[in-house]
């Protein structure tokens, strides 16, 4: 049997690379929807971090069906165990669907799909208003949808690190073994007497 | 060593949880404001967001399935071909290929889409030139040679100061003196308003870029460019009572009947600044000694209504620019990029569910979407 209980150096700068881009994008996003200047920088910035953030999905998926994540503990509740996989399937299938949502909706509405001065990717669907509004809606909301769970993710990690203190975390945080981490003091809560 | 994964025993709960619980709940909160803060939706009042400036432009009576501004008008389609200086200038593939086709659109200012076309001040040109290597130049020109304002707020300032008077239906006229001493470059914009000729037809119009852009050539270098649509078509005058008679698609009926004696055609004038020239601020034109090439020519063959013609699903932002061409930090285009998407996306929502407005009388306004 497979008994590891940290995800490998890979799978971690991954995670948290990815992080940082997706939250970073879904700012962008929302930013330049709203901004009157920015709108010109931040799009050259969404488009091709976008395109990007798709390869590395795919590179990330792939890598999960490769070396499979450790474990949760026996401890936790059923449902809590339920919401953990459902929420993952849920950022994946997101993760995924934001950029090729992006990338159809450009085509749909006729626009270049500009990654770089020089370079654009071709349309994937046909140039249709019908398209186009489902899509360019379809694009926001699952934006927000994704904040909310990757802010619900980051809530259930915090919980498990700083409330169950069970190394679910620190199994995605550190490349060291349950036992290192569990020794370390915890910021929130001060070790026993 | 690590230990085993399916340990019966939960871990110690921490002494006092409640404290976890809060800075998870701050810092699930403090990202949520960021963002709700980041979108405009929170923050100080009257903070001008993309959507709250076209909110404004409609001032609550927008015509569904129609551009929120220069709603009305034709598509147009031709070809353009570039001139021998252009390819010195820029290195985009439009200067190389001898021949791009365009599709673009002729329209008037204004937010009615039934609006009588000869009485407006403003007339435009819109334009999509795609090469064979599937770059897209798009641009927006208008028949003013500067913008009124040099920034977003000074357009929502004359926006709102514009807005006619309930009960006179014209603007007030205190108000349009505070923006102008607020914006007093809006001044010139107001004198061009007032003197300059009316021609007769969008054929003989010319349509000025108006924002700065960098063009860059092969060599890698980059100048600051303005361009500008000159007509070859000879200025004819429109006479103050045909303006006030005129029915209301007088600009089409005109075009119309010109293509079918032959294409238009207007060159494409690119001038250069000179350094010191504002090229972040529209509403100041450059002196007239600055040098000025031909670039190319553009050639309009056929028009169509623009509610069955492609230009009815294209949002002409001239911020899509091609290899060879770039922004200037000019703050009026990247208004003027947010402001289109907005519009864009309200159109196209409300032409994808069928709801196209109709006109109010039924005068002039038969099938000129």
């Amino acid at each position: 049997m497979n008994r590891h209980d940290h995800f490998d150096n890979f799978a971690r700068a991954l995670h948290w690379g990815m992080a940082v881009l997706i939250l970073a994008m879904l700012f962008v996003g929302v930013g330049m929807v709203a901004s009157l200047t920015l709108r010109p920088v931040l799009i050259d910035l969404h488009r091709p971090l976008g395109i990007t953030l798709l390869v590395l999905a795919v590179i990330r998926l792939l890598h999960r069906w490769r070396h499979p994540p450790p474990p949760l503990p026996a401890s936790l509740p059923r449902t809590q165990v339920l919401a953990a996989k459902a929420s993952h399937v849920a950022l994946y299938a997101a993760m995924l669907a934001m950029p090729l949502l992006g990338w159809a909706m450009l085509s749909a509405g006729g626009y270049p799909v500009r990654m770089t001065s020089s370079f654009a990717l071709p349309p994937i669907l046909p140039h249709d208003p019908a398209l186009y509004s489902l899509l360019r809606q379809a694009h926001g909301w699952l934006g927000y949808a994704l904040f909310a769970l990757i802010l619900l993710h980051m809530a259930a990690a915090l919980h498990h690190a700083w409330v169950r203190r069970d190394g679910v975390f620190e199994a995605m945080a550190r490349g060291r073994s349950r036992t290192t981490t569990a020794a370390d003091p915890d910021p929130e809560a001060p070790p026993e007497a | 060593m690590s230990t085993l994964p399916d340990d019966p025993s939960p871990p110690p709960p921490p002494p006092r949880p409640w404290r976890a619980w809060s800075a998870i709940a701050f810092l699930v909160l403090a990202l949520g404001l960021a963002f709700a803060w980041v979108a405009g939706w929170i923050g100080p009042a009257g903070r001008l967001t993309a959507p709250r400036l076209v909110d404004d432009i409609e001032n609550g009576k927008p015509f569904p399935g129609f551009r929120r501004a220069h709603s009305r008008g034709v598509c147009v389609a031709g070809y353009f071909e570039p001139g021998e200086e252009a390819a010195t200038l820029s290195r985009a593939r439009v200067f190389q290929q001898p021949r791009t086709p365009v599709d673009g659109r002729l329209s008037i200012g204004g937010g009615d889409p039934y609006g009588p076309e000869a009485q407006a001040r403003v007339r435009s040109l819109a334009l999509s030139l795609r090469t064979d290597d599937g770059q897209e130049w798009r641009m927006a020109m208008n028949s003013f040679p500067f913008f009124a304002v040099a920034t977003p707020d000074g357009f929502h300032a004359q926006l709102l100061a514009s807005r006619p008077d309930p009960a006179s239906g014209k603007p007030d006229p205190a108000k349009m003196a505070a923006f102008l001493e607020q914006y007093p470059e809006a001044a010139r914009f107001q004198a061009w308003a007032k003197s300059a000729p009316w021609s007769s037809s969008w054929a003989n119009t010319e349509y000025n870029g108006v924002n700065a852009f960098r063009f860059i050539d092969a060599q890698g270098r980059s100048r600051f460019v303005r361009w500008s649509m000159q007509p070859q078509s000879a200025f004819e005058p429109l006479a103050d009572t045909t303006r006030q008679q005129a029915e209301a698609d007088y600009l089409q009926r005109e075009l119309q009947d010109r293509l079918t004696r032959g294409p238009l055609r207007w060159d494409l004038v690119v001038t250069e600044a000179a350094a010191g020239d504002p090229v972040d601020d529209p509403s100041q034109p450059w002196p007239a000694s600055r040098p000025r090439h031909v670039a190319g020519t553009l050639v309009l063959e056929r028009s169509e209504p623009q509610a069955t013609g492609t230009c009815r699903d294209v949002n002409y932002d001239p911020t899509v620019v091609p290899e060879g061409v770039a922004l200037s930090d000019d703050p009026i285009l990247a208004a003027r990029a947010a402001a289109y998407s907005v519009s864009f996306n309200r159109r196209e929502r409300e032409t994808a569910r069928g709801e196209i407005a109709k006109p109010a009388h039924a005068k002039g306004a038969e099938a000129t979407r």
